[in-house]
């Protein structure tokens, strides 16, 4: 069984950036239904997934029975990559980008203004609903893009260290069709220790 | 041919209290007018420019590199449409011709509702959900983002926005009672009939 995990703060910890409205409704339903649909599909799918961890099942997704295929990568996608992104937020952001992951992002990226920009721009120009992300991928820090609840690990894109949602649902009620605002805004909440420690684990 | 935005063919609070005038409002205002905007841009000094949207539709549909005027083209001429499928005391069961090839093909209308609203729900992600003539048989079918009929040598009859964009104001995660609001109260049936 999946569960959902609390928020590591308040519904109102994010504001004025993200309103409590945004994130109870972001977290408490469309969260929580992710990981309903996600504990039936795999109830269905029988023998063959039960118990599976949940990177497991998204990094191998072909071994997931056909009929439930899409419902595992579409709700346990929403599942983990939600997880991730609650974390990877705090209360008027963490500046604590460590010095590892700074000289990374200076080494692959050019600089963390230039990871602002590409990172912004891979959200701001995914159509439709989906994520941008800042993975590790075999040693590399690269920004990358994803549709809808998909991510870097269904296909071996590298480990997320940083991820933002730009369904329309993490920003309508507060931003309406200003995504760039959003985007812009969003960097003010990021937190750097969080990030800096998911890096560490992958060097 | 200039690409501009239509105008609506009913008032901006017409459709409340199911659609808000807040919604309605940045939906043909901003998102709508974003994707004629982008699209006059995007089309400038090409051969595209001064055609039809439905011949930009056409020429850019499956080639990847004009996804980005198949993205806007296509979004210009769903929301034209969407807007189109609604009226102010729409919903309700169509009537005459339009029930009977229902009924025909989907063996009820009853039938053809509870599909077209399950293709809405289960619609993963930003998409449509249309009522299609396929050779000749009417069908349901579902697309994504910016996916539309023409582009599968399909005529479009009905269809609903599920981007969240067209509901997130009204009814935030809701969508099944997005979608029974519009089938219950806002289709405009006589214009889904002259599409026939
Ligand atoms: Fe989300
Ligand atoms: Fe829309």
């Amino acid at each position: 069984m999946f569960t959902l995990p609390d928020l590591p703060y308040d519904f109102s910890a994010l504001e004025p950036i993200v309103d409590a409205r945004t994130m109870e409704i972001h977290h408490g339903k469309h969260h929580a239904a992710y990981v309903a649909n996600l504990n039936n599909a795999v109830e269905q799918a029988g023998a063959e997934v039960a118990g599976a961890p949940l990177e497991i099942l998204l990094s191998g997704l072909g071994r997931v029975p056909e009929a439930q295929r899409a419902a595992v990568r579409n709700n346990g996608g929403g599942h983990w990559n939600h997880s991730l992104f609650w974390r990877l937020m705090c209360k008027h952001g963490d500046a604590g980008l460590s010095a590892d992951l700074a000289s990374a992002i200076q080494r692959d990226l050019g600089g963390l203004d230039a990871l602002r920009e590409a990172f912004g721009k891979a959200a701001l120009t995914r159509f439709g609903s989906g994520w941008a992300w800042l993975v590790v991928d075999k040693g590399t820090l690269r920004v990358t893009s994803t549709a809808n609840q998909d991510n870097p690990l269904m296909d071996d894109g590298g480990l997320p260290i940083l991820a933002l949602d730009v369904w329309e649902h993490a920003y309508y009620l507060q931003y309406q069709n200003r995504r760039a605002e959003y985007i812009e805004s969003w960097w003010k909440v990021v937190n750097w220790s969080e990030v800096s420690r998911l890096y560490q684990t992958t060097v | 041919m200039s690409i501009t935005l239509p105008a609506l063919p009913y008032g901006g609070g017409e459709l409340a209290p199911h659609i808000s005038e807040q919604t309605l409002g940045f939906h043909h205002g901003k998102h709508h007018q974003t994707y004629v905007t982008n699209l006059v841009k995007l089309i400038e000094g090409t051969e595209l420019e001064g055609q039809s949207l439905e011949a930009i539709v056409k020429a850019s549909a499956g080639d990847p590199a004009r996804a980005g005027i198949f993205n806007n083209a296509a979004q210009v001429w769903n929301h034209t449409f969407y807007f189109h499928c609604m009226k102010s005391g729409g919903g309700g069961k169509p009537q005459g011709a339009l029930a009977e090839r229902l009924a025909k093909d989907f063996g009820s209308v009853e039938a053809f509702l509870e599909q077209f609203k399950q293709a809405g729900l289960t619609q993963f992600g930003s998409g449509w959900a249309w009522l299609v003539e396929d050779a000749g048989v009417l069908k349901v079918t579902k697309t994504a983002n910016a996916d539309t009929p023409m582009a599968h040598g399909q005529k479009a009859l009905l269809t609903a926005d599920v981007w969240e964009h067209a509901y997130y104001l009204d009814f935030q995660n809701r969508r099944a009672d997005y979608l029974d609001a519009f089938l219950a109260h806002l289709v405009d049936w006589d214009f889904v009939a002259t599409q026939l």
